[in-house]
């Protein structure tokens, strides 16, 4: 009749069968807790007097509460109830059938439950997770839609063809339409003069699916006509399939940002105080005319300088001098109004007018000759009248044959020209003429290497005793062995080293080789003293430095003061600003003062017996009147004759330069002139020859 | 936008396989349509032991948490969580602890809206859609349920998760962030597919699992280990699934290499 001990082995045994047969989702301490109660309500359903297959059912649903709901389970229970249930808990064969129907019943009715409810959850899952998606699109699509319409920048969405479909509120702001009206617009509508040319090809590059962005700076008509100014960025949109689908457009106002580049631009390529185009301007418009790519393109250029501005600047003040300036520019303004022409300021009271397609010369010297009169009208600043004239070089070339440098360069040597041939006029270009200035600058500037290589020699010119035809001095001369051009003489080169400066190395070398050289000199002859002269330059002569050069080169040479002979031009000597206190401080020290080329300046003799001058040098001209055979009472002879006895009457001794002939010899010598120089006795010579003549003693 | 699902979700398309929907099947669930169960019946025919794998994934999963609560653990995330059918994280933590928290996470909403319909009522659980390898956002969503504390012990758990992020996402990484921001005290439970001791049939497994949403990445036991770095692995260590401190009163399984998986859980100390 069963006992409790079957119904536990019962219990164990199911347990074993539901363990091996599927997923068991709990431990075995409760599955077995499980299957005990369950062991207990089949057994008690076995027993029941009568049959309830609700309690038999209960135990198959409660395997499926349990989530043992693998097939195999029920097909385990079903035969252990059929094989053990009978044993275990005594019960007939009819009644353990029911219980294994009512058990499959109860198993098949809660899973079909199950299945049921988890499917329905599962679906109202899958919906809601839908649902939860549209929500999160939605609120995607609402913060897109919020940045669309919110955005500060401008957005606007166009189809394919050109429509415009949607624009936000700053793009609509920003052109003064309304959104709605924006719609009704195709692109092409919102085109602007100023488009570049290859915009729309861009555009086409865009639609047509070549780009997938383009950036560039777009101007717009707003509906008001005025017009803004954008930094554009369009981008294609593609659908999934990657067709282009429609165009997003970006715009950005830089109006006020572009007038701002626009005025630095000004600032940066105009004069401040006459508005002029300034020297940057003027460089860019050459080198696009010159970039134009015509070989047969002329251009012609007016480089103008205002002749004596400085004066105005100083004696009546700057202000004054910037209003004539800012006249100046009015007027040549006005001068330059043609097509291609074009007034510059380059600096200070330098100006340029350039005529871009030039006809030829002709044009350009009309133009100067009309701007000369123009500049020359009086003009009025405040309570100031004046009149300024100005002086021009004028170029005008094909563009072919030269560059914007060159062509400014020649511009401003003519005008240079133009201010030395006596200003208030213009001067055409002439190539012969610049490249002879081109020359001399280049000579300038290859002096100081000059120095530095060697390239200076000196050469010496005997000094003669007219009455005995003894040696008693040399003139250092300089040559410099330019290693192009050959010898040059000092003419050629000694202005270019004032300009530059280069004169003070250059004479401090010249004195200190033609002491050296005397020293010599002096130490193997001491029986015969000749005496060396060097020229000094004004602005040597006006270095303060000078007495104490000279005395530090005496010091290291070891020549006697006495031997050397300084000859100075006279206007240098005169200068009453000049080195009249130094040269007194040389003669102190028993050098000798000479004044070269006497007589081609003031000759002034009253003054002259003040100075500390010891020798005068007649100028070549006046010996050169005495060459004429018959002129015996000529009135150079008279001159050079006054001189002389004006000239011993206070101690001091002349020499005659340039003595070529016997006859002018003789002359010079019956009118009591003491020292000759000149080819009739002796060219410039080395010093070897020098020394040959010392030891002979004369010169034959 | 990248890193951040947070415009639209990941698409529901239920002509898809579902992972988590064919892990419901093989867990005897009906959470689960047709073309869940046919890929099911297909990787099962390849593999006859997957069914075992999953369920003994799923049996791993509550003796771990048993454990877990045990060692005081109250705070639990559960990492790619699916479909949670029967025994699930909440219900073993909240039995053992009441006042344990759990946070499933899963990249399926569906998965989700099931877990959320699951779970209503449930004040001490939560769910949130997020990807795994999305960490931040995890921790972020999953902080602001208010159901964790992440400056206090936590488990996080990545039961048959990893597999499904292939080597090119650089699953290391994402453990390493989690591992990062996981307090002193906390656990890590990891268990993973791997060919190791494998018969070649779950190769072409793999490949026909590449169905649902993700591929499986079969990964070696170093591979596996690499996801412990700086943690001390509780014993018995990384083992296939059925070594991992098995029932006592369970015969012992004589291949546990059939599962065709490893199990293992850290402690960050």
């Amino acid at each position: 009749m069963g006992s409790q001990g079957g119904l536990t082995d019962f219990a164990a045994c199911w347990r074993r069968l539901v363990a091996h047969e599927g997923f068991v989702p709990m431990d075995l301490g409760g599955l077995d807790a499980l299957l005990g109660r369950l062991t207990d309500r089949l057994a008690e359903a076995a027993r029941a007097e009568a049959f309830d297959p609700g309690a038999a059912g209960a135990v198959g649903s409660a395997l499926v509460g349990a989530h043992l709901t693998e097939p195999a389970v029920l097909a385990a229970t079903v035969s252990l109830i059929g094989t053990h249930l009978a044993a275990a808990a005594g019960a007939a064969p009819d009644r353990i059938v029911a219980i294994q129907a009512a058990v499959a019943a109860g198993y098949a009715a809660a899973i079909r439950d199950a299945t049921m409810a988890e499917q329905e959850l599962l679906g109202r899952s899958v919906l809601s997770a839908h649902a939860s998606a549209e929500r999160a699109l939605r609120s995607s699509e609402a913060r897109l839609r919020a940045v669309f319409h919110g955005a500060a920048i401008g957005i606007g969405v166009s189809t394919m063809d050109g429509r415009i479909v949607q624009v936000n509120q700053a793009f609509a702001d920003l052109l003064g339409y309304t959104a709605e009206e924006m719609c009704s617009l195709v692109v092409p509508q919102l085109s602007h003069p100023e488009d570049p040319p290859e915009m729309w090809k861009m555009y086409e590059a865009l639609i047509s699916g070549v780009q997938d962005h383009v950036r560039m700076e777009k101007a717009y008509y707003r509906k008001d006509g005025a017009v803004v100014w954008t930094d554009l960025t369009a981008s294609l949109i593609r659908d999934e399939a990657g067709a282009p689908e429609f165009t997003i457009a970006m715009v950005q106002d830089i109006t006020d940002r572009r007038r701002l580049k626009r005025r630095l631009e000004y600032q940066a390529t105009h004069d401040p105080l006459t508005g002029l185009p300034n020297r940057t301007m003027v460089g860019d418009q050459l080198e696009r005319i010159f970039d134009t790519g015509d070989p047969d393109a002329r251009v012609g250029l007016c480089y103008l300088d205002l002749d004596g501005f400085k004066r105005v600047n100083d004696t009546l003040g700057h202000q004054v001098g910037d209003e004539l300036l800012v006249a100046v520019a009015q007027r040549l303004r006005t001068c330059a109004a043609g097509l291609g022409q074009l007034a510059g300021r380059m600096s200070g009271d330098e100006f340029v007018l350039l005529v871009e397609q030039s006809r030829g010369p002709a044009e350009l010297t009309a133009l100067a000759e009309k701007t000369l009169a123009v500049l020359a009208e009086p003009y009025q600043l405040g309570q100031h009248r004046m009149r300024v004239s100005a002086s021009i070089g004028v170029v005008e070339s094909n563009v072919r044959t030269t560059s914007p440098a060159e062509l400014m360069k020649a511009a401003d040597l003519t005008l240079y020209v133009a201010k030395s041939e006596g200003r208030s006029r213009f001067v055409m270009y002439d190539a012969d003429r610049n490249a002879r200035q081109a020359a001399r600058y280049e000579l300038a500037a290859a002096l100081p290497d000059a120095l530095d290589r060697n390239e200076f020699s000196l050469v010496y010119q005997p000094l003669v005793g007219l009455a005995d035809q003894r040696l008693t001095g040399v003139e250092a001369l300089l040559r410099w062995q330019h290693p192009v051009l050959g010898e040059l003489t000092p003419d050629s080169f000694i202005t270019l080293a004032e300009e530059t400066g280069i004169i003070l190395p250059l004479g401090r070398w010249v004195l200190e080789q033609a002491c050296g050289q005397a020293a010599e000199w002096a130490r193997c002859f001491p029986r015969s003293p000749v005496s060396v002269s060097v020229n000094i330059t004004v602005s040597q002569a006006h270095e303060p430095t000078l007495p104490a050069e000279v005395e530090s080169i005496l010091a290291r040479t070891g020549l006697d003061p006495s031997l050397l002979v300084l000859e100075l031009t006279e206007s240098a000597i005169m200068d009453t600003n000049g080195p009249l206190q130094a040269l007194a401080s040389l003669a102190e020290r028993g050098i000798r003062i000479a004044i070269d080329d006497f007589g081609t300046g003031y000759s002034n003799f009253a003054y002259l017996r003040r100075l500390p001058v010891h020798t005068l040098k007649l100028a070549g001209p006046f010996v050169d009147g005495l060459r004429d055979p018959a002129g015996g009472d000529s009135v150079d002879e008279l001159i050079v004759e006054t001189i002389i006895r004006l000239a011993h009457a206070i101690g001091i001794s002349v020499t005659a330069e340039a003595v070529e002939t016997r006859l002018q010899a003789d002359r010079l010598r019956a009118l009591g002139c003491d020292t000759g120089q000149g080819w009739l006795f002796a060219r410039p010579m080395l010093p070897a020859r020098v020394a040959d003549l010392l030891r002979d003693g004369t010169v034959s | 936008m990248t890193g951040s699902s947070d415009w639209v979700p990941a698409g529901i398309d239920v002509n898809r396989p579902s992972a988590a929907r064919v892990y419901d099947y093989f867990l005897g669930g009906a959470h689960n349509f047709a073309v869940d169960r046919a890929l099911a019946q297909q990787i099962a025919a390849m593999t006859p032991n997957i069914g075992e794998t999953m369920r003994s994934n799923r049996v791993f999963l509550r003796r771990a948490v048993r454990y877990l609560v045990e060692h005081g653990v109250r705070q639990f995330l559960d990492i790619g969580s699916g479909i949670p059918t029967a025994g699930n994280v909440h219900e073993i933590a909240l039995a053992a602890a009441p006042d344990a928290a759990v946070v499933y996470v899963d990249i399926d909403p569906v998965a989700v809206e099931h877990s959320r319909a699951i779970l209503s009522g449930v004040d001490r659980a939560g769910v949130i859609c997020a990807d795994v390898r999305d960490v931040d956002r995890v921790l972020g969503e999953a902080g602001r349920l208010g159901l964790l504390d992440f400056s206090r012990p936590v488990a996080v758990l990545l039961a048959g998760v990893l597999h499904f992020v292939p080597d090119s996402d650089e699953p290391a990484a994402t453990v390493a962030a989690l591992r990062e921001a996981m307090a002193p005290g906390s656990y890590l439970l990891v268990s993973h597919a791997t060919a190791d001791g494998q018969p070649s049939e779950v190769v072409e497994a793999q490949r026909l699992s590449g169905r649902t949403a993700t591929e499986i990445v079969l990964r070696t036991r170093e591979q596996i280990a690499v996801y412990f770095e700086g943690f001390s692995l509780v014993d018995p260590g990384l083992v296939f699934i059925p070594l991992w401190r098995p029932d006592p009163v369970d015969p012992a399984d004589e291949h546990p290499e059939q599962v065709g998986a490893y199990a293992g859980v850290g402690r960050k100390d």
